[in-house]
């Protein structure tokens, strides 16, 4: 279960929740009235193609405001604004698809800034601050690299380490953005099984920005698709990634092959016809 | 990772060389007074050579010290400001601004107070333009505010280079020696030390906001930063410390661009260790810097801004070259 700031979650009660959203930015159309709800230990994956607003919705919905948007975005039952920055910042992380370095930092450095929102503002990091943040980093593999400066990783490498990011900062909600670029596929399972397990051991709940619709049906519980014009369809992910909407989705017909792995565990994959 | 421990033994040294570094800006000029004189003089009015110290030493060595302090901070934080490492105090038309209004107040004439009130003015009035401007819709993006900066400072840099092509004569030694940097004009160094006290105290409960500002304004308001207050906030801090400094020492160059990276290549760039850091090197830097202007060609004098750029230049390339920096 779920503990936050002390209060145990209703596992039945949405811990996210958006009604009526019409977002727009320039020219684009992104949704119109979209209503879902997210559950403790639930991830959501979001597909839809290039340039269609897949970004500006999840920057929208983690409470990072962009184009024109009006309807409900509520977090625990309240908005962003009724939270406040550092409230919000307890509950829900944000992993961007761009991370940018400037100026040099150690990749622990990086990390433990996900402590940021944790601590008052007088407080320096403490002992348990440093051992979670490196914990983060051993999840990800990357234990060794804690000394070392992030402008000098690789693509793949400053991915694993916004994730570490994500993970010290351990919110209730993750957003995350296209979480598996740069990443080679060894690694996009790894982050995968990741949030996997931790959806289910300590309830986290996660929304994605995914381009694998077969690992978005092996990972995620729901999908949110955006054709673009505003229309979308949100559902189990079983329902919802099939040829036939993937196939209108990409505007690419794809042939659906659903085989069952050596666990039983039923796996659902798609190849361009 | 620097520790809280290793921040205060850095702190601790370099509080002590700040101590040795006013202490030698008291101990040199044209007149030699030997050191024991100086601190007699220090705390006795009516020692041998008391004057001197107390009335044009002291402030103008704390005069420098304070400016060095307040311009070392407002490089720091308007390169996190911009997420740029280029950024100086100057880099937003400040200096501009207060150029425009210090030399307008020597081509007319005015008194010394008349010149800092015409300086000050004129850095506000610079502040509040690119404040304005860069506004826009709100966005307050880094890309326009840099620009907006840059276009201000640009037309400042005109109206300066009119101001002293119709300038007389004899008052042109003047606008040159405001425009490098000068501590030789009886400073009174009562403004920048408060100023210094002030910003500092109200720079470091943003330290840590800092920190994650630098990774990018989405990314810091997701880690709960109020993103906007904390810009707004750190502009105007360093806007005011910039102010200040060439309210009362002029345009000094150079402190505000490398010192900040010299301790950012010592301590690391956790700002709650850089920004306090950064000032106490931009202190001593500037005091010794000033000693050096009053001996180097002594009796003459040398506008600060001059050795300043004369020891930073080389200082920081050659640190630049034997640090893996980026």
């Amino acid at each position: 279960m779920t503990m936050h700031q002390g209060k145990p979650l209703d596992r039945l009660s949405a811990i996210f929740r958006t009604d009526a959203l019409d977002l727009r930015i320039g020219e684009v159309q992104v949704s119109r009235q979209l209503a879902f709800e997210v559950y403790p230990g639930e991830i959501v994956a979001i597909l839809g193609r290039n340039g269609v607003g897949k970004s500006t919705l999840l920057s929208c919905l983690a409470g990072l405001p962009r184009g024109l948007l009006s309807g409900d975005i509520l977090l625990g039952g309240k908005s962003y604004a009724q939270w406040g920055d550092r409230a919000a910042a307890c509950w829900r992380g944000w992993l961007s698809q761009k991370q940018q370095d400037q100026f040099s930092a150690t990749v622990l450095e990086t990390v433990i800034s996900g402590r940021h929102p944790h601590l008052n503002r007088w407080s320096w990091e403490s002992a348990e601050d440093h051992a979670l943040a490196l914990a983060s980093l051993a999840a990800v593999g990357m234990r060794d690299f804690a000394d070392r400066d992030v402008q000098t990783l690789s693509g793949g490498e400053r991915q694993r380490v916004a994730v570490a990011t994500i993970l010290t900062q351990n919110p209730t909600l993750y957003f995350m953005d296209e979480p598996l670029a740069h990443l080679d596929l060894n690694h996009q399972i790894e982050v995968l099984n990741l949030m996997k397990s931790r959806a289910c051991q300590d309830r986290i709940s996660c929304i994605m920005v995914l381009h694998e619709p077969g690992l978005a049906y092996r990972y995620c519980d729901s999908a949110l698709l955006l054709y673009g014009e505003g229309e979308w369809m949100y559902g189990s992910a079983a329902s919802v990634l099939t040829a036939e909407n993937l196939s209108r989705l990409y505007g690419y017909p794809l042939v659906q092959i659903d085989r069952a792995d050596d666990r039983g565990e039923m796996q659902r994959w798609f190849v361009p016809a | 990772m620097i520790s809280l421990r290793r921040t205060f033994l850095v702190l601790a040294f370099l509080a002590f060389l700040a101590m040795s570094a006013i202490a030698v800006g008291l101990s040199v000029g044209s007149v030699e007074i030997p050191f024991a004189d100086v601190m007699a003089g220090l705390f006795d009015s009516s020692a041998p050579g008391a004057s001197v110290i107390r009335d044009l030493r002291l402030p103008r060595t704390l005069a420098a010290f304070a400016c060095g302090g307040l311009l070392a901070m407002a490089g720091a934080l308007m390169q996190v400001l911009l997420r740029n490492p280029l950024a100086d105090p100057y880099i937003l038309g400040i200096s501009g601004g207060a150029g425009v209004g210090a030399l307008l107040a020597i081509f007319f004439g005015l008194g010394v107070a008349g010149l800092n009130g015409f300086a000050f003015l004129g850095a506000l009035l610079a502040i509040l333009v690119v404040f304005g401007l860069a506004h826009g819709d709100g966005s307050w993006t880094q890309t326009r505010l840099l620009l907006t900066g840059v276009m201000v400072a640009a037309g400042c840099g005109a109206l300066i280079t009119l101001l002293l092509s119709i300038a007389p004569e004899e008052r042109l030694r003047g606008m040159l020696f405001w425009l490098m940097g000068d501590f030789s004009q009886g400073v009174n160094p009562t403004f920048a030390l408060v100023g210094l006290g002030a910003v500092g105290l109200l720079t470091a409960p943003l330290a840590r906001d800092l920190n994650v500002l630098i990774r990018g304004n989405d990314a810091a308001k997701a880690l709960g930063v109020s993103v906007r207050f904390v810009r707004v906030a750190v502009y105007l801090l360093a806007s005011m410390a910039t102010a200040i400094s060439v309210t009362t020492a002029g345009s000094v160059g150079f402190v505000g661009l490398v010192i900040p990276h010299l301790t950012r290549m010592m301590v690391g760039n956790d700002q709650r260790v850089l920004l306090p850091t950064a000032m106490l090197a931009g202190g001593i830097f500037l005091v010794l810097a000033d000693a050096l202007a009053r001996i180097l060609i002594a009796p003459q004098q040398l506008p600060v801004g001059v050795v300043t750029a004369l020891i930073g230049v080389p200082v920081f390339l050659y640190l630049l070259n034997r640090t893996r920096y980026q």
